[in-house]
């Protein structure tokens, strides 16, 4: 019984509810009819106004190298969203600038400064390494040394060679970088990286729920993203603002040498001196690692000759704590 | 000859039927696929770290499951094409069965690499943004061409038998209908004939190429980076031969089953065992013959990379695996295979179930242990990181996809004769053409 009452009262309610909606719907549409005809007059005052020239001429260079002039009136300044921005000139780099760095293995100590520095800036676990201190052993008798081993930079990448999207690319001024909003977690690069530079995100990253409004940096790779490469950058965000690389400035003992290729000029990261790059090669026999592959490294290395400290063998310490 | 030409269809159309057994089987796949999904959405939630995979072996048993799926796959253009193109005709009553675990091994050959993708949402990257300069590109381009083809290879042969079909098979309704628009109006003129053989060839030609391809590209995503173990220039060969063995161990186990439960020993006889047996011989001696170049010319060098590698497959802890490969694999099907009585069905049949572990075994020798001493140390790192031990959720995410081959390949089994019916009436005429002179 009740049921047959049911669709009856339910149509009742719908006409009562129709012709709510209807004049609801009346009111807005005068309504936003006045607000939007009030705010045209207005508009459109303004507009006059501002066709009014303020006889100041400004010069402009178009970002095609033409000149143009306008009335200073009508010059506002252009913004490019920040997630399009760190994109665009991450990708495009610094003109006019090849980085390199050298590394003094005579002065490691393994003191790992560095990789809190690079860790602490990058947002990474503390097994997650862009740059990681290496007990080295060639041979038998040959002696034992540490080896910072940062991204080595290729000027002939294998990562970028075999990257199926583009993902991970190398910059005219020398960083190879990572863009975790393309990257779609194949790990070619892993596999093909022949120094074991590169890392990957295998669970959710440490800091992702601090880092989630953050705007994506290539440049620095944060926030990190979940199934995606995160690397080595050369600290680009640091370059950008004219500083030196997280891990050279942090180091307590010297190691690091920084600089430009094309003003053949390092800058040590302790000491603050610069010296020429070549001379410094030249002087201490610098070398890179595993040239033979043909990957032209960026990061040079002086031998371990003269060592500043006794070498203890990080390893062994590790397993023992 | 009415007569025999009836016989062939009824015979063959016969397995034509869902029965109770094929629905507690197909229930039973399905239930264990839905389990082992669920292990995949575990993955999707986390993080590809539920596998074992961490920075140095960051390629475990996916890809070591996608090399072997695609080999499997290449099966069907040495049956169909290779040995179809040099006259061989005892394969005919297997073409089918070889083109139908083709198609479903390059088919979710696509699906396994997905699951081996961190970010699998943006897999439409690959055609956004695709660089051809990566060998993966490569891999997606051919192996997409090869699941096209061999469903085309399935399919045309089908259509003349479709049409029996639809005559023949009264239930279940929905099939008749499938069969019905299927068959494309087919009614056996001689120019609809011309049309399909000349299509076939095309195809059959144009599938070398293809196959060769697929393997040979992602023999090429290992050797195409400077890692000791994988950067040989005889990878590509050395795949594909491997593959021929996977292919015909798979042949080989799908024969017996269909022979026993359709009962077809009629058309599949032990004379086609005997036949697949010097087949497999033959591939296996031709791996074997990659194999000594693979690893005997480093070893005789001993690069002190190679050195290393070798010591670990050959004496440290993946020798036990490598050893399984390699004998079960290669060596004891050659030797065993000579006796004729090796030769008979079910020793067989135990023959190829183990070369098919061995080369799933196999897949993993490759691609693991190179990861697992890379040139530089590997360091200050959790222990886990230096030795790759799959996990139960990988392991159930790599059952799945055998899930799915076994799936396709049921489903095809049960809706279409896995015998191509034309050819054996063809070739029941002849006999009895032959029989009174």
């Amino acid at each position: 019984m009740e049921e047959k009452h049911k669709p009856q009262e339910d149509h009742h309610e719908q006409d009562k509810k129709q012709s709510r909606r209807k004049f609801i719907r009346d009111v807005s549409i005068i309504a936003g009819g006045a607000v939007a005809g009030g705010a045209a007059m207005y508009a459109g005052m303004h507009y006059e106004d501002s066709k009014l020239p303020s006889g100041e001429r400004l010069k402009l260079l178009a970002a095609d190298g033409k000149l143009l002039e306008v009335d200073a009136h009508h010059v506002a300044e252009a913004h490019l969203p920040e997630s399009e921005l760190f994109i665009e000139q991450g990708r495009e780099g610094l003109p006019g600038h090849k980085w390199v760095m050298v590394v003094d293995l005579a002065k490691c100590r393994n003191a790992r400064k560095c990789i809190d520095a690079c860790q602490s800036a990058h947002h990474l676990r503390p097994e997650q390494y862009h740059i990681n201190t290496l007990q080295m052993k060639e041979s038998k008798n040959t002696a034992p040394y540490n080896m910072p081993k940062p991204c080595q930079h290729c000027d002939n990448p294998p990562c970028v060679s075999v990257c199926p999207v583009d993902a991970t690319f190398k910059r005219g001024d020398g960083p190879v970088l990572i863009d975790n909003e393309r990257c779609i977690g194949c790990r070619f690069c892993i596999a093909a990286c022949p120094y074991s530079a590169r890392v990957f995100q295998w669970f959710e990253p440490p800091m992702a729920d601090e880092d989630k409004d953050l705007t994506y940096n290539v440049e620095l790779n944060v926030p990190q993203k979940k199934g995606t490469i995160t690397k080595c950058l050369f600290s680009a965000d640091r370059l950008r603002e004219g500083k030196l690389p997280y891990c050279v400035s942090a180091c307590p003992n010297g190691v690091y040498w920084f600089g430009d290729e094309m003003e053949d000029a390092v800058t040590n990261g302790t000491t603050k001196e610069t010296v020429k790059f070549s001379d410094l090669l030249e002087q201490n026999a610098g070398y890179q690692l595993m040239p033979e592959l043909g990957t032209k490294p960026r990061v040079y290395y002086l031998p371990p000759k003269n060592r500043l400290f006794p070498f203890e063998d990080g390893n062994q310490e590790e397993q023992k704590g | 000859m009415q007569n025999s030409y009836d016989q062939v269809a009824s015979d063959l159309f016969r397995p034509v039927r869902v029965n109770k057994g094929h629905i507690i089987w197909m229930g039973f796949l399905t239930v264990a696929l839905f389990l082992c999904l669920y292990a995949y959405s575990i993955q999707l939630r986390t993080g590809l770290g539920v596998a074992g995979i961490r920075d140095y072996v960051s390629w475990g048993m996916y890809i070591a499951n996608f090399v072997f799926f695609v080999a499997s796959s290449l099966i069907g253009m040495l049956m169909s094409a290779v040995l179809g193109l040099i006259g061989m005709k005892w394969i005919r009553p297997l073409t089918r069965i070889a083109e139908i675990i083709a198609l479903a091994f390059a088919a979710v050959a696509g699906l396994v690499i997905i699951s081996d993708m961190g970010r699998p949402e943006r897999l439409p990257y690959l055609f956004l943004h695709g660089r051809i300069q990566s060998p993966i590109l490569w891999d997606v381009t051919v192996v997409t061409t090869y699941v096209l083809i061999s469903a085309l290879l399935l399919y045309l042969p089908l259509i003349p038998d479709l049409a029996i079909g639809k005559k023949i098979l009264t239930k279940p309704k929905f099939l008749v209908k499938v069969y019905e628009i299927l068959s494309v109006k087919w009614r056996g003129t001689s120019a609809q004939w011309e049309i399909i053989h000349r299509s076939m060839r095309i195809l059959l030609i144009l599938i070398i190429p293809v196959a060769l391809a697929i393997h040979t590209v992602t023999s090429w995503l290992f050797a195409s980076t400077p890692r000791v173990g994988w950067n040989s220039t005889i990878f590509g060969p050395y795949f594909v031969s491997g593959a021929f063995v996977a292919g015909i161990a798979s042949v080989i186990i799908a024969m017996y089953f269909f022979r026993k439960n359709y009962k077809l020993e009629k058309y599949i006889t032990e004379m086609h065992f005997d036949n697949m047996a010097r087949l497999l011989v033959l591939v296996s001696l031709v791996y074997l013959y990659f194999n000594i170049n693979e690893f005997l010319v480093p070893g005789y060098k001993l690069e002190q990379g190679d050195a290393i590698h070798l010591q670990d497959i050959f004496v440290g802890h993946n020798a036990a695996l490598f050893w399984f490969a390699q004998l079960f694999g290669i060596i004891i099907p050659i030797v065993l295979l000579l006796f004729k009585q090796m030769r008979k069905p079910f020793p067989m049949l135990i023959l190829a179930i183990l070369i098919f572990f061995a080369s799933w075994i196999k897949r993993y020798i490759i691609v693991v242990p190179t990861q697992e001493h890379p040139f530089l140390p590997i360091q200050h790192v959790p222990s886990s990181f230096l030795i790759y031990k799959p996990t139960l959720i990988e392991t159930a995410i790599t059952i799945a996809s055998f899930l799915l081959v076994l799936i396709i390949i049921t489903v095809l089994s049960k809706l279409f004769p896995v015998i191509p019916v034309w050819e054996m009436q063809e070739e029941a005429e002849l006999k009895e053409k032959g029989g009174q002179p």
